[in-house]
């Protein structure tokens, strides 16, 4: 299919989401769309699959204008959207899922289960996805989830698949697994959108680039005329350092210590078992692992958010094991929350309200129960500039500022204070390159500041560019903790569960993980 | 755009675009602007502009009033419709097409002028005031009247808004209402003690009673999870029936008496009047203002409000900033039960004297609804209660002089609420602009709670 987007612009009120884009996606071509958060790129994505109208301009397949009423109409036209959260029936099979919606039927309106899994069988085998037509959804692996939304698209007849950020919660080697499946649908001469923020990605598969910003359409170009730098410059706007320049640290002394520590989910499951972690103070360790390993729980731990139900936890020599947040908040831990929209603000409140959030009934902020409005303010006038927030002053409501400087309040709150400490779990989810920037080095020099860090991350770069060690966690458990010099394919290997490296491995400085056979 | 290849950074003018920096939507989001001053954005659009912009969104205010006009607008087609004279003009709109307009109009102008006359100035009673020099009593009865009825639904809810604010859903009110009468009444007729340490003792009384009544949802909750809106509904059947058993003898019935009447308050536990005795507005109506004033105080400049506020907007970060939930969830409805007692001690104080079986109407579930109507914040269920109490004093003025049924102003009262809880109706019917932050939804968000 040959996608033709001509002059595609859309207004939000004053906003202009799109502003006369062009973008043409040829027969058989990966085509990725790159761009920060806001850029416009999941609002070209949403006219284009029929979930919103444009203002102006024109969608033409293979050189005719069309129209997409709705999404349904554009699936008719042979588009498929894979989304970044996953539309399917958790409960029910990979045929079910796949045929929900188009079911083949039998006489009087009985379901054709048979029909529906060789369907499965023969588009798996086609495009090599490896999918078992019978397994039930929610017993899948999130890779293996997403081959099912390929399928998906692919049973109603996608001649172009949007895929939107589709390796966010992948592992390395999903995601490789899923280029090669993308190069298998570009031969079969589909055309493919792929949409992300990951530059690595889009030089390694890409056949053509579309880089958007604030809107517009700032440059198309293919991989072998550009470089990392020079899309992320075009993405910006802006020379950006990729990868922070951290100098060695100078650790001193332990300060975070964790001793057998075992933590259990509301149903009573262990997700955290038996790990022994040291943190020396002006060091950071970065927690590697995909998604749903125990790092969330165990972060959870560590700030008195989930019980601890066996192993002990000290900052600084004191045992916090059992003690309140607020406890450990006064003994120096800080924390950059996972989700900062759900755990790190308030939206609706100021930002120099989010500023005090845990401050908000000691001096200078509060005397005898009584507010210090003033000196909120001006403590919020203070971080707007020291922590380079954009917003007009301190008093607008935190939700109507972007991810990222949001993530700046969060950032300017944890670090304001002298911390001995600090917890940052994916503390750039869903930032845009300049903004990650920022985080980064805000978190060096905390480091250097003399503070302990811990960072959880999926994000593979984030953990080889910050971490003075990386520990893996598989599993709920530490199955090794190397020096990041060992590479990206060692480390992706420990975070699928591959085992741990082999003892001759020179980059292993310790091995604390427990080996399988030695329960609590 | 440009199709060639782009491998060297954009050029710079890009750098400084400034279509995306109104909102926090844009690229690196900034609302100053790329790169100017802070107040770039906002400064270039003149004033006058931003209020017709303000006027024609769908902003809670906004949405707010044309609830209210539409729920007038509606009760007044039922006003006609119900209208014998009325209907039969309209079935002859034909042959006297004036006659029918005319009269559809004057009825319902009759009917809501019979309720503003008789809730808030009757222009009839003020002419043959200033005439004569006589009658100035008649012509400040109607608001005195407004204001004793919208003084205990002030109080309560203030209460019930403060639970909202917090994020808990304060369904018991009215059993608190109750709780806070009883106490109040026993210190009232069973203790003597001159008048100034006896009434600030029934006052504290009446607002202890509530409180305690609060505290039993509130720990439940924080103890146990228990469901604040099952328990605060059953309990309202526990105080309410805890009334009528205290009111079948000894000490709270009025002796000799079989009727379930309590005994009367002694006068130094009575308020005081504001303008005289003819006038039943008293020192109740002050004492809910100024409680009113202080909420408002306590949930934007106390700590302990700020956790309140913090709470009910976002509980994982209440947490996570190291706040207790189960302390706020106590204190909240020791809070909330403590304004609701408030009120069933004011009206009590200061114009009953006695409590008899149903004591308290609705006034404890009208206290929900003003809340919503004043958005939860203080201030605002202050306009909302008098609002409903003109409604409620003029319709009985409205049913004397045009015979429509007092229910006509239940109706447009309940209309309102409907229009408040479906904002998104309102702005389909008047096409207002949408904000595009979700505002709307903040009036009933939660109450799955």
């Amino acid at each position: 299919m040959r996608l033709e987007l001509d002059g595609i612009t859309k207004r939000f009120g004053s906003l202009v989401a799109n502003d006369h884009v062009n973008l043409t996606v040829e027969p058989g071509e990966i085509h990725c769309l790159l761009g920060e958060n806001g850029a416009g790129k999941s609002t070209l994505m949403n006219i284009l699959f029929g979930l919103l109208h444009a203002d102006s301009g024109e969608i033409r397949i293979d050189g005719a204008p069309v129209t997409f009423a709705d999404p349904g109409e554009a699936i008719r036209d042979g588009i498929g959207m894979v989304h970044q959260h996953f539309m399917l029936v958790p409960v029910f099979t990979v045929a079910e899922n796949v045929a929900l919606g188009f079911e083949p039927t039998r006489r009087f309106g009985w379901l054709d289960r048979r029909s529906a899994r060789a369907q499965v069988r023969k588009l798996s085998t086609e495009f090599g996805l490896e999918v078992n037509p019978d397994a039930v959804v929610e017993t899948l692996p999130v890779g293996v989830q997403q081959r099912v939304e390929i399928l998906k698209a692919l049973h109603r007849d996608a001649r172009l698949l949007i895929l939107d950020e589709p390796t966010a919660v992948l592992t390395p080697q999903e995601t490789e697994a899923l280029f090669h499946i993308m190069r298998s649908l570009k031969a079969s001469g589909r055309s493919i959108l792929f949409i992300t923020h990951k530059l690595k990605e889009v030089l390694s598969v890409a056949d053509r680039i579309t880089v958007m910003r604030l809107g517009r359409v700032v440059g198309s170009t293919a991989p072998a005329q550009t470089d990392e730098e020079a899309l992320a410059t075009m993405m910006v706007g802006r020379n950006v350092e990729l990868v922070i320049t951290k100098p060695p640290g100078h650790p001193a002394g332990t300060v975070l210590q964790l001793e057998h520590l075992t933590v259990s989910d509301e149903r009573g499951v262990t997700v955290v078992e038996d790990v022994d972690l040291e943190i020396r103070a002006g060091e950071i360790v970065a927690l590697a692992g995909v998604q749903g390993n125990g790092q969330t729980e165990l972060a959870e731990a560590v700030v008195g958010l989930r019980p601890v139900r066996s192993g002990s936890l000290r900052l600084a020599g004191v045992d916090l094991t059992h003690t309140s947040v607020r406890q450990r908040i006064h003994d120096g831990l800080a924390d950059i929350p996972e989700d900062r929209q759900l755990d790190g603000l308030v939206l609706s409140l100021s930002i120099a309200e989010n500023l005090i959030l845990d401050q908000y009934d000691v001096a200078p902020f509060a005397h005898l129960g009584v507010r210090n409005l003033s000196a909120m303010r001006a403590n919020g006038d203070r971080a707007l500039n020291e922590f380079d927030i954009r917003a007009v002053n301190e008093n607008v409501p935190v939700g109507t500022l972007s991810g990222g400087n949001q993530q700046k309040v969060v950032v300017a709150r944890e670090l304001a204070r002298r911390v001995k400490a600090l917890i940052a779990s994916q503390p750039t989810r869903g930032l845009d390159v300049g903004s990650i920037e920022y985080v980064h080095r805000r978190i060096v020099e905390a480091r250097d500041d003399g503070a302990a860090v811990l960072i959880i991350s999926s994000e593979l770069d984030e953990v080889l560019a910050l971490g003075d060690r990386v520990a893996v966690m598989y599993r709920g458990r530490i199955v090794g903790i190397v020096d990041p010099g060992v590479g990206r394919e060692t480390i992706g290997l420990m975070m699928a569960g591959g085992g741990t490296p082999s003892a001759g491995n020179e980059g292993v400085t310790e091995h604390v993980g427990v080996s399988a056979g030695e329960e609590p | 755009m440009t199709t060639e290849p782009i491998a060297a950074p954009a050029p710079a003018e890009d750098v400084t675009l400034p279509v995306l920096t109104v909102d926090g939507r844009g690229g690196n989001g900034d609302g100053r602007g790329g790169g100017g001053g802070r107040d770039g954005s906002t400064g270039e659009v003149p004033l006058y502009k931003r209020l017709l912009n303000r006027l024609v969104e769908a902003n809670p205010t906004v949405v707010t009033i044309l609830s209210i006009f539409t729920a007038l607008i509606f009760g007044g087609i039922l006003i006609d419709v119900t209208s014998g004279t009325v209907v039969h003009a309209l079935s002859h709109i034909g042959s006297h097409p004036g006659r029918a307009l005319s009269l559809t109009c004057t009825t319902v102008l009759d009917a809501y002028g019979a309720i503003f006359s008789g809730s808030v100035l009757s222009p009839t009673a003020l002419g043959h005031a200033i005439s004569t020099g006589q009658g100035w009593t008649g012509v400040f009865n109607p608001l005195s009247e407004t204001c004793v009825a919208a003084t205990p639904l002030i109080l309560a809810g203030v209460g019930v808004a403060i639970g909202f604010r917090t994020g808990v859903f304060n369904i018991g009110a009215q059993g608190q209402l109750i709780a806070g009468s009883i106490v109040a009444l026993y210190v009232g007729f069973a203790v003597h003690l001159p008048i100034g340490i006896h009434l600030p003792l029934v006052i504290l009384a009446g607002a202890a009673g509530g409180a305690a009544a609060g505290l039993i949802p509130g720990i439940l909750k924080a103890r146990t999870g228990a469901h604040e809106v099952i328990v605060t509904i059953m309990l309202n059947y526990v105080f309410l029936n805890l009334l009528n058993y205290i009111l079948g003898g000894a000490p709270f019935q009025l002796p000799g008496q079989t009727n379930e009447i309590s005994q009367k308050m002694l006068s130094t536990a009575r308020m005081p009047h504001l303008f005289g005795s003819t006038l039943r507005v008293n020192l109740s109506f002050v004492i809910a203002i100024a409680m009113a004033a202080l909420a408002s105080w306590f949930m934007n400049r106390s700590t302990l409000g700020f956790s309140f506020k913090v709470s009910g907007a976002n509980a994982n970060a209440a947490r996570t900033a190291g706040m207790s939930s189960s302390k706020v969830t106590i204190l909240v409805f020791a809070i909330s039960g403590l304004f609701a007692g408030m009120a069933g001690m004011a009206t009590l104080a200061g114009t009953n004297f006695f409590l008899s079986s149903g004591y308290g109407g609705t006034i404890g579930f009208n206290a929900i609804t003003v809340a919503l109507l004043g958005r939860n914040k203080p201030w605002g269920v202050v306009w909302a209660s008098m609002l409903f109490a003109m409604l409620d004093v003029g319709g009985a003025t409205m049913q004397v002089r045009t015979g429509i049924t007092l229910d006509l102003t239940s109706v447009i009262q309940a209309t309102i609420i409907f229009f408040i809880a479906t904002p998104m109706l309102v702005r389909e019917i008047y096409r207002l602009r949408s904000t595009g932050q979700g505002a709307l939804q903040l009036f009933t968000k939660g109450w799955s709670g």
